[in-house]
């Protein structure tokens, strides 16, 4: 389809693109380097080094990297016993993953709060079994909690993907050649799978980093990250100067992430879709 | 044992997907307003779900930013990814980076980046701004779900439809068409399901007035969720469920999905 007609049919989103995604980039940046007055200003970005900021931004890195690692290890055996099943079956899996957004995200995160509160479901389970109840609502072990919660599938269907697509003949192989199965998984399957591993873990890192909600509802809104700071500065204060400031420091950790990505998944395999 | 233990792993993370559906579906039936104790079994939310009309307004806001939003990025998304095919393979691989930004970048960002736009070329939120956002975030997921499709043709159909005297166009809607239709589909259904359930990315780019089933909750939060919300969301989640049931249990479609596989 090498025609020129065909060419001209990326107009659209090529002004689109320009317009909602590259122009929008650049309005962060021009924010955050001024001052209200329009004058350039290295202050928002340097406001990171205030405690209040510096802590938040910890906070959330920590709180992040604790619920990639859970996610990461719930995800990896989940994604191997599926790809090892039949593929019909697998299909129904893949809409099961998709099925609970359609159940507002905001409700089913509120949902929580109802199961993990002192009085709540699981507490009430656990004292019938005469066993300890947990304390976790409004604390970070909650906001870890509902990270994993609804960033799970992000991490399962990457590494799902990656496993489906390896050849079974090199499994094969490798038992052939007199590997054991702990041997196979190390030397064959799991290094295959690192594009689907990298993929699922800054899926799961970015928005885990920069949440505002999670923190919002299970955290008792007195712990923040960096992304509740972000979003309290744009709706409370108005402060957008001080919100993109912020923001592009933000974007350096994105940034960072999306290069370890590119490094490790230059075909794209690992890609969600 | 070994497979025993599958099952069990396999159920354990379902229990651990589906407990929050389970307790709103459970909480829609509960008299009393709290969230956390249980006053007996009522089928009054639903009843009055109707006849709320800030409800019924925003769930309407919510589906028609998302039908439009998803029909307009397809529309531009399956356009653009049969343009990529014929480009140079620089061209290509820039774009396929822009596309991939709003994919990769936090949804915060692209939020606040939007409402930076409108505010710094004086928009006015409302509506508009929020469908033009939904519309951004949702070209890449269809890009990304027809490319591969389009990757996949075989470029002798077509010359050979030209060849045998059908014009460009006809030979498009004949043979390419056809081809990648499953791919526009399901960008289309994930576009609209991404709307549906985005919250972020209205949260600022939305104005005073307007609000989606999201936005509405989260400023619901600080007060009490209203009850009502459970039962309009257990309605949605039962409607998509036997939707899924439906189409997976239908006789012919077996063989629609694995075309779709490829």
């Amino acid at each position: 389809m090498k025609n020129k007609f065909v060419k001209w049919l990326s107009l659209p989103y090529a002004v689109w693109s320009i317009a909602f995604i590259i122009i929008p980039l650049l309005m962060v940046f021009y924010f955050g380097f001024t001052d209200k007055t329009g004058k350039p200003t290295l202050a928002n970005i340097m406001s990171i080094s205030l405690p209040v900021h510096f802590k938040s931004l910890l906070i959330a890195l920590l709180l992040s990297l604790i619920s990639t690692i859970i996610c990461l290890l719930l995800s990896y055996p989940l994604a191997m016993i599926l790809s090892s099943m039949n593929k019909d079956n697998n299909k129904l899996m893949i809409l099961i993953f998709v099925l609970p957004m359609w159940m507002n995200f905001l409700l089913r995160t509120l949902a929580w709060q109802t199961l993990l509160e002192n009085e709540g479901v699981i507490n009430t389970i656990l004292r019938s079994l005469h066993l300890p109840a947990l304390k976790i609502i409004n604390t970070p072990y909650a906001i870890v909690f509902g990270m994993i919660y609804n960033f799970l599938p992000f991490m399962v269907l990457p590494i799902y993907n990656v496993l489906c697509k390896i050849d079974k003949n090199l499994l094969n192989a490798a038992r052939d050649l007199g590997a054991n199965e702990v041997q196979t998984f190390f030397k064959v399957t799991l290094p295959l799978s690192v594009p689907g591993i990298i993929s699922g873990i800054t899926m799961v890192f970015v928005p885990a980093l920069t949440t505002f909600v999670i923190s919002d509802l299970l955290g008792g809104s007195k712990i923040l990250l960096i992304g509740n700071v972000i979003e309290q500065e744009f709706t409370l204060n108005s402060n957008w100067n001080l919100g993109s400031g912020l923001s592009i420091v933000l974007m350096l950790f994105i940034v960072i992430s999306m290069i370890i990505t590119a490094v490790f998944d230059k075909d794209g395999e690992g890609s969600a879709l | 044992m070994a497979n025993v233990l599958k099952k069990i792993y396999i159920a354990l993370i379902f229990i651990f997907l589906y407990a929050p559906m389970a307790v709103l579906i459970v909480l829609s039936f509960n008299s009393s307003k709290s969230r956390s104790k249980w006053g007996g079994f009522t089928f009054k939310w639903y009843a009055k779900l109707l006849s709320d009309s800030s409800i019924m307004e925003a769930l309407i806001t919510t589906l028609s930013l998302a039908l439009l939003s998803a029909l307009i990025a397809t529309f531009i998304g399956t356009i653009a990814a049969i343009a990529m095919t014929g480009m140079k393979k620089s061209t290509r691989t820039l774009m396929m980076g822009i596309t991939n930004i709003p994919m990769l970048n936090a949804e915060i960002v692209t939020g606040i980046s939007l409402m930076l736009l409108f505010i710094f070329f004086n928009v006015k939120f409302g509506f508009t701004t929020i469908l033009l956002a939904h519309i951004s975030f949702n070209i890449p997921y269809v890009i990304l779900s027809v490319l591969p499709r389009i990757k996949q043709l075989n470029p002798s159909a077509y010359e050979a439809a030209m060849d045998l005297g059908a014009s460009p166009f006809k030979a498009f809607f004949k043979v390419v068409f056809p081809d990648i239709l499953p791919g526009v589909f399901s960008g289309m259904l994930m576009a609209f399901t991404m709307s549906i359930d985005d919250f972020i990315i209205t949260h600022f780019t939305k104005g005073a007035g307007v609000d989606t089933l999201s936005t509405k909750i989260y400023s619901q939060v600080r007060k009490g969720i209203d009850p009502k919300m459970y039962a309009l969301s257990s309605v949605i989640f039962i409607t998509v469920l036997a939707l899924l049931i439906l189409i997976n249990l239908l006789p012919g479609s077996g063989k629609k999905t694995k075309k779709e596989k490829h």
